[in-house]
């Protein structure tokens, strides 16, 4: 599904991302962790086209993708998610979701201005697709709140929402379980298998142990820019390198 | 073209490059201070025109100069509290339409103070058909007062700004506000401060140069655009790269009237600034890294 | 909900069509007919308004040249219809667009044979070529952000201005004047022709061509605002980079909405200008530019309802010569008051708000 080949970035004479290869086969659950710093936001803003590039190649569904502008990307049908939630001021969490749908759908500013008949029945199936996530994501009934005063957790399935509305086939999701609690963090768990059931390659940067071990299928530890270990979660928890570039941090998270 | 009248157009290009730096200085000082563009910023060069040549009437040139410059200080110190000081973290947009909106203002109240006419300060040295003679080309001395004086200002904000505690203070504040505050500085009146400055070495190019130049209520206008453009220029917020570029443009303007009829000359102006927009908008001589530095 | 938020735009509509036909209806009972020319010319600049409100509300592009496209619009038409092309009338050019109906010949007041444009053929050039500017201007410059985007806009402004200024084809400081009427629809049977001009017995007429003019650019843009496109460009507004990420191409987008508020604001440049028969190089002037800024600023900067009627009203007013010789200057107070406390328009003033420490919501 995506591969990743020999991936680099500078930035002037740091090298945030250095020799980074690795692939992720469909269907799979995949995360990527490692120490702050370690570049992991850096290789997912590389992977879904919003940095490009210094050399090396990003392989999405047999097709090259690196150098692709971020909404070929999602069109293409990568998704991705942000660290710090990216919603729209302004709008509903309806209206919010319904963006989402925005490239599966055509209708052109012509057709808009011009509320065309083509686009009543484009629009009604925009909405009802968009309920359908807010009610799979168990908010609902928050459609027609301003989506940037609701609660974190809450926010956090809009952007989800909107993400899964673009159909995609891989979703990245960027530090998921971020200022969740330990309830929250699980449902979130919960949801991201039933996202891969529904056939949705997953790869997740994220910082809780718990939840990473417990989801994924494997596992890429990154430290410095560089891929230091690939491999599922058991035999990441035993790795020594693993282990030695989190000393001084939590032993206890590291090894579960 | 005759070398006299090569060396009249660059006479001309310097002069007029010179305040077309400072013009543009006053925007890098605002703009290093607070990240605003200040859109009045021409109206204080027009404001230290007309407020000398009225207090004129009362004293002697040296002194209306002097006191033009303090008033258009308190002017600009007065807009900062007023309008801007009191804002919380407002947008680019907000602040851009602010100062246009401040820029109009003044503008006609000038109007309503002084009218539509044209008025000028007297040349400090003879009057307008004194020149000097260099080489085969008459100048007139006036020249070289704007010359001189813009260069004192550019030297003398260099020093302030390497040498005085204050003026490091400011530069701090340009460079990492939060830091700033944290060692005692207080980053709020470093603000007002700004403005005065800019405000007052505005105010003095537009008393020294009104005897060639001449001031009208709506002189300002055009004064910000190409200080503007050469602000652009040289690199937002660096005020050498003003000051090299100020002098390119001015010249540039000063050799297009060969070329190109006179009603179009603005336009040259113009075109420049959005060739550099479209294609390298951190200037000739600026790094968009430099950009971020926001120094001197 | 859906059928709600399409029925209340109707009924807005309504009732302001509803407005529009019992103004007309009392400045004849009240023989005060006179207002009709303002009210007029008032729909005309608020049709550039409302297109403007979308790309600054909506788009978040500031545009402080706009007028230049009203210009375009309005000197295009203008030139192509009194420039007296006789003397070329055998060039190729000019004989195929005679044999495409594009021509009229006539004869002017000293009995010269004249050879121009047909208003219909300027009318729709004119607005073609603010596209196509519109168009290949924004390109580059919706690349632009903050400062830089409004100074260039600016910029283009200040050019569109000097070139009408200074060029003789474009009548230099007097303008074009003596501009033909503009023929909407050709006598037929015991009615009259339909023609946007000055003539004083279709005062009426023009005033509800205007109105229904604005109409139907108000309708269009609601329903855009209430589309797909809609919805991308308030995403665009809210949070370009989470837009772009979802598939919007925003840089596509941001074009097409300049382009779209380009030709908004040349069909109001173009119909101004056969109403008055004239225009001149101050329509272009960075004053029109910034009063047009300020009106949308007013009116709450993605309200189009709130600019319609602030625009409307603001202009009217200040044709009528409410403001007298403070014109500019209250446009430029207008800016600063909205600026500083109003930033989402007049409408949206909450005073006991303003009072309270608040959260601005302006970060973005």
């Amino acid at each position: 599904m995506l591969e990743l080949k020999s991936v680099h970035k500078n930035f002037g004479g740091l090298q945030a991302v250095g020799d980074v290869s690795f692939s992720v086969p469909a269907g799979a659950i995949k995360a990527v962790i490692g120490p702050n710093g370690a570049g992991k936001t850096t290789l997912f803003n590389l992977i879904a086209g919003n940095l490009n590039l210094s050399s090396g190649k990003v392989i999405f569904q047999d097709r090259e993708i690196q150098g692709l502008k971020p909404h070929q990307v999602a069109a293409l049908g990568m998704a991705r998610t942000f660290q710090n939630i990216k919603l729209f001021h302004g709008m509903t969490a309806l209206e919010s979701v319904m963006v989402g749908r925005h490239v599966r759908s055509r209708a052109g500013f012509l057709a808009g201005m011009f509320h065309t008949p083509a686009t009543w029945k484009e629009e009604k199936e925009i909405r009802d697709k968009s309920m359908q996530l807010l009610e799979l994501l168990e908010i609902a009934e928050f459609a027609d709140a301003e989506a940037t005063s609701l609660a974190f957790g809450q926010q956090r399935a809009v952007e989800m929402a909107r993400a899964l509305a673009t159909e995609p086939k891989l979703l990245l999701l960027d530090e998921p379980a971020a200022g969740l609690n330990i309830y929250e963090t699980a449902e979130v768990g919960r949801l991201i298998t039933r996202i891969r059931d529904m056939g949705i390659t997953v790869v997740l940067v994220e910082h809780d142990m718990s939840l990473v071990m417990d989801i994924s299928d494997e596992i890429v530890v990154l430290s410095f820019g560089q891929k230091i270990a690939e491999d599922v979660p058991l035999a990441i928890q035993q790795n020594p390198e693993v282990i030695k570039i989190y000393l001084g941090e939590d032993e206890e998270e590291a090894v579960v | 073209m005759t070398s006299t009248l090569f060396l009249q157009y660059l006479f001309a290009g310097i002069t007029y490059g010179v305040i077309y730096a400072i013009v543009a200085i006053g925007f890098n000082i605002i703009y290093n201070t607070t990240g605003i563009i200040n859109f009045a910023q021409g109206e204080f060069v027009m404001l230290g025109g007309m407020i000398s040549i009225t207090l004129l009437q009362v004293v002697p040139l040296p002194v209306a100069i002097a006191l033009a410059v303090l008033i258009t200080m308190l002017i600009g110190a007065l807009i900062e509290i007023v309008f801007i000081r009191w804002l919380d973290s407002p947008s680019v947009l907000r602040m851009i339409i602010i100062t246009i909106g401040l820029s109009i203002l003044i503008r006609e109240v000038a109007r309503h103070i002084w009218g539509e006419s044209i008025r000028s300060l007297p040349y400090f040295v003879g009057n307008e058909i004194t020149t000097i003679t260099i080489g085969s080309v008459r100048i007139s001395p006036q020249v070289f007062w704007v010359i001189g004086v813009c260069g004192i200002m550019v030297l003398g904000l260099s020093l302030f700004f390497k040498i005085t505690p204050i003026g490091r203070e400011m530069r701090a504040c340009s460079s990492n506000r939060t830091a700033a505050i944290l060692c005692g500085i207080n980053t709020r009146n470093m603000v007002t401060l700004s403005f005065m400055l800019s405000a007052g070495i505005g105010a003095l190019a537009g008393c020294v140069m009104s005897p060639i130049t001449y001031t009208q209520y709506d002189s300002g206008t055009s004064l910000a655009i190409k200080g503007f453009t050469v602000a652009i220029l040289g690199g937002l917020g660096n005020s050498m790269g003003a000051v090299a570029a100020g002098l390119l443009l001015g010249i540039l303007e000063a050799y297009s009237v060969a070329v190109v009829p006179l009603a179009f000359q603005d336009a040259i102006s113009i075109t420049i600034l959005l060739i550099i927009l479209f294609v390298r908008p951190h200037g000739i001589f600026g790094s968009s890294a430099a950009a971020r530095l926001k120094e001197f | 909900m859906n059928m709600k938020i399409k029925e209340s735009k109707l009924l807005k509509i309504g009732l302001l069509v509803i407005l529009v036909i019992c103004t007309q209806l009392l400045t004849q009972v009240t023989d005060t007919q006179f207002y009709l020319t303002q009210l007029t010319m008032s729909a005309y600049y608020a049709l550039l308004v409302i297109g403007l409100t979308v790309v600054m509300g909506y788009a978040g592009q500031i545009s402080l040249g706009h007028a230049g496209f009203f210009a375009i619009g309005g000197y295009l038409s203008a030139a192509l219809t009194t420039h007296n092309l006789i003397a070329l009338q055998t060039h190729p050019l000019v004989e195929g667009l005679g044999s495409l109906g594009m021509l009229v010949s006539g004869q002017d007041l000293y009995g010269e044979q004249l050879l121009v444009f047909a208003p219909w053929a300027a009318c729709i050039i004119a607005v073609l070529v603010a596209a196509v500017i519109a168009f290949v201007l924004g390109i580059p410059v919706l690349k632009l952000k903050g400062h830089y985007l409004a100074m260039a806009t600016l910029g283009f402004g200040i050019i569109i201005f000097r070139i009408g200024l200074a060029s003789e084809y474009f009548g230099e400081a007097d303008g074009i004047s003596e501009v033909p009427g503009l023929t909407l629809l050709p006598a037929l049977g015991p009615f009259g022709s339909l023609s946007v001009s000055g003539d004083f017995g279709l005062r009426v007429e023009n005033y509800y061509v205007a109105w229904g003019l604005l109409c139907v650019g108000l309708w269009l843009l609601l329903n855009l605002i209430d589309s797909r496109v809609g919805r991308a460009l308030r995403a665009i507004h809210g949070s370009e980079e989470a837009a772009e990420a979802i598939g919007v191409n925003t840089a596509r987008f941001k074009l097409n909405v300049f382009v779209l508020s380009a030709v908004y604001a040349a069909i109001a440049g173009v119909f101004l200008t056969h109403y008055n028969g004239g225009i001149g190089p101050s329509e272009a002037s960075v004053m029109k530019s910034v009063r047009y800024v300020a009106l949308v600023a007013v009116g709450g900067m993605a309200n189009i309802w709130g600019t319609l009627i602030m625009g409307v009203g603001l202009t009217f007013l200040s044709l009528r010569g409410v403001f007298g010789s403070y014109d500019d200057a209250v446009f430029g107070a207008i800016l600063i008051l909205v600026m500083l406390f109003a930033p989402d328009g007049i409408l949206s003033l909450n005073v006991k708000a303003l009072f309270t420490a608040k959260r601005t919501t302006d970060g973005h």
